[in-house]
């Protein structure tokens, strides 16, 4: 299992990183991992809000499909178009692969660090 | 090979009788312009090409399919054989209704059998399957809350470990769906749904299954459906699992305001490819009047004869399907009823329930059951997320490996809660040596998945066609013949 240290995770498995005043958004390995090979990739469009704990995307994969939940409060600055066609890319980089860029946000949710979500994720295993 | 890379010009089968109607040249602008692409060949090698390709398929004939939540049982002949009586098909659904009282007869005796079994008031055949149903439903809510005012009211309950089908159909109503998790039982958290209803006057209803898709009744289903009510609600029953409580236990009773069956479930008509479906739709007195459709009832105000005939709910939603529903469905179902009869309802499920149990328990040494119920309802869920940590081998490779002992998967990864999910629903019509013939194979795999695990993940190897590309699939589905 991959872990970014430079990112912060929500517990239910999206990774943050802040740049200023803008965060890029995805999903963590583990979670790829979990959901198995993704076949499709439904992100918000520009210019949509997102808001903390809120679905903002959905992922599917052969097995099922998920909702994917936003970490921050804010306005989508851009979307990761690359995924809409080849949604593989969460499965192979799942931290170089970001679902959402927001920016004037103005609300995080409850964040947690690279050891602590480890934890996390070990504790589910 | 597809029926079009078979078809050669010229070839095929003029069967057509001589017209004995005038004939109407259709204008210019009515005619098609594009060539249409029928496949012409010749009678015997289309015969040979659906045979072919039902030897590809696996079907309730060819062998056990114990496919969870959706009841394959097997569909009775007799069923096929009333169906087919020309009374049935030589109608036209324009014609007059005093012409074909023995069909107004059926739709008015199944819709008074089926309230019988659920505790509703009221019956439409309109719903063409289960989640059809469920949007019909909906909308009978829907139309409830608004007749009364109640235009804020838009959310809809449902558990996390629902069919998939219950949040879709919420949001094709124009719902907003909020999802309460189970609790460590597998059952409706009680705490967390007062949570979310008290004081709510934004709270449509629920959607819930009661066996649920774990296969194990909520006791608490009186509770849950009065939290609901006192919100100001209504409770919404998804029948797929009836086939566990049918001649028991009845929806009504449980405090639910409207349900739909699936008559290709629990009452033996065919499923998908060999359907259609039919999902009928029942309700309570105070939905009545919103109900889409027509109703049979007893006499025709235009006439004076003593004869069946069809009218309107006062206000009713319109049309989800035209005319009755798919009747010829419903004419094989009330068969199925009918050679049952009132014993016979309940010890189908008796038998149904006895199945499950019996499978359950001579496989819980080998496979985790989730939430290790003691009894369950028509089907239980294994839980594999131990064997797929210890030998690679998941609930996929164990639904392959099935399929090479002429077994048809449970239903897999269903529902969400389990991780490595196989939820298998053996049915009433099985015997005790097929059950015990699956029994023996379910055990062998699991040796199999500790001693040689390889072999799983290759399986099926004995099928038509191998192990598919089910990721390349998804990606890339190639869902119509390109022609040259």
């Amino acid at each position: 299992m991959v872990i970014n240290k430079d990112a912060l995770y929500a517990k239910t498995h999206e990774w943050v990183t802040f740049d200023g005043d803008t965060a890029l958004i995805g999903i963590s390995d583990y979670a790829q991992s979990e959901l198995g090979d993704l076949v499709f990739v439904n992100l918000p469009e520009e210019g949509d809000e997102v808001t903390c704990g809120e679905a903002f995307a959905d992922v599917e994969s052969v097995k099922a499909v998920s909702d994917i939940y936003s970490p921050v409060s804010g306005v989508v600055a851009a979307i990761n178009e690359e995924l809409l066609d080849a949604p593989e890319k969460i499965n192979e980089d799942a931290f170089g692969a970001w679902f959402i860029k927001v920016s004037d946000i103005t609300e995080k949710g409850e964040l947690i660090t690279p050891d602590e979500y480890e934890a996390l994720c070990e504790a589910e295993e | 090979m597809l029926v079009f890379e078979k078809s050669r010009p010229g070839r095929g089968v003029s069967a057509l009788p001589k017209c004995d109607v005038d004939v109407l040249t259709p204008s210019d602008k009515d005619l098609r312009k594009a060539e249409l692409h029928l496949p012409e060949m010749a009678e015997v090698d289309l015969s040979r090409h659906y045979t072919e390709l039902a030897h590809k398929a696996h079907g309730v004939n060819d062998g056990f399919y114990p496919l969870g939540s959706c009841t394959m049982k097997y569909n009775p002949r007799v069923n096929e054989k009333i169906a087919a009586l020309p009374g049935f098909t030589d109608i036209h659904p324009l014609q007059p209704a005093r012409t074909a009282q023995g069909c107004l007869q059926v739709i008015k005796e199944i819709s008074e059998a089926l309230c019988e079994i659920t505790g509703m008031s009221e019956f439409t055949l309109q719903p063409a399957a289960g989640a059809h149903g469920e949007f019909t439903g909906l909308l009978l809510i829907k139309a409830y809350h608004l007749a009364n005012g109640d235009t804020q009211r838009k959310k809809i309950i449902v558990p996390d470990s629902a069919h998939g089908t219950n949040p879709a159909s919420a949001v094709m109503a124009g719902m907003e769906v909020i999802n309460v998790d189970s609790d460590d039982k597998g059952l409706v958290d009680l705490d967390k749904l007062r949570e979310v209803c008290e004081g709510n006057d934004e709270i449509a209803g629920l959607m819930l299954t009661n066996p649920n898709t774990a296969g194990l009744f909520d006791p608490n289903i009186k509770e849950i459906t009065d939290i609901i009510h006192q919100c100001g609600g209504l409770c919404y029953y998804d029948g797929a699992n009836l086939n566990a409580v049918m001649g028991w236990a009845r929806p009504g009773d449980m405090g639910f305001d409207c349900v739909h069956l699936n008559l290709h479930k629990t009452f033996s008509t065919p499923h998908g490819g060999g359907g259609p479906g039919s999902g009928p739709v029942g309700c309570k007195e105070h939905l009545a009047k919103f109900m889409p459709g027509v109703k049979v009832v007893d006499f025709d105000e235009h006439s004076d004869e003593n004869m069946l005939s069809f009218a309107k709910a006062e206000a009713s939603l319109g049309e989800m399907k035209n005319f009755y529903g798919n009747f010829l469905v419903a004419v094989k179902a009330l068969t199925y009823i009918k050679m049952l009869g009132k014993e016979g309802i309940p010890e189908a499920s008796k038998n149904a329930v006895l199945n499950a149990n019996y499978m359950m328990n001579k496989l819980k040494g080998a496979y985790d059951m989730a939430f290790d119920p003691k009894v369950c309802m028509h089907e239980f869920v294994m839980d594999l997320s131990r064997q797929a940590k210890e030998t690679g081998v998941t609930a996929m490779d164990i639904a392959k490996g099935l399929l090479d002992n002429n077994i048809h998967p449970p239903t897999m990864y269903f529902p969400l809660t389990v991780h490595e999910a196989l939820m298998a629903e053996p049915c009433e019509t099985e015997s005790k040596e097929t059950l015990d013939d699956a029994i023996r194979v379910f055990l062998e795999l699991n040796d199999i998945a500790y001693s040689d695990p390889e072999k799983l993940h290759m399986a099926p190897v004995k099928t038509p066609v191998t192990r598919l590309d089910e990721v390349g699939a998804a990606r890339h589905p190639v869902l119509k013949y390109e022609f040259e």
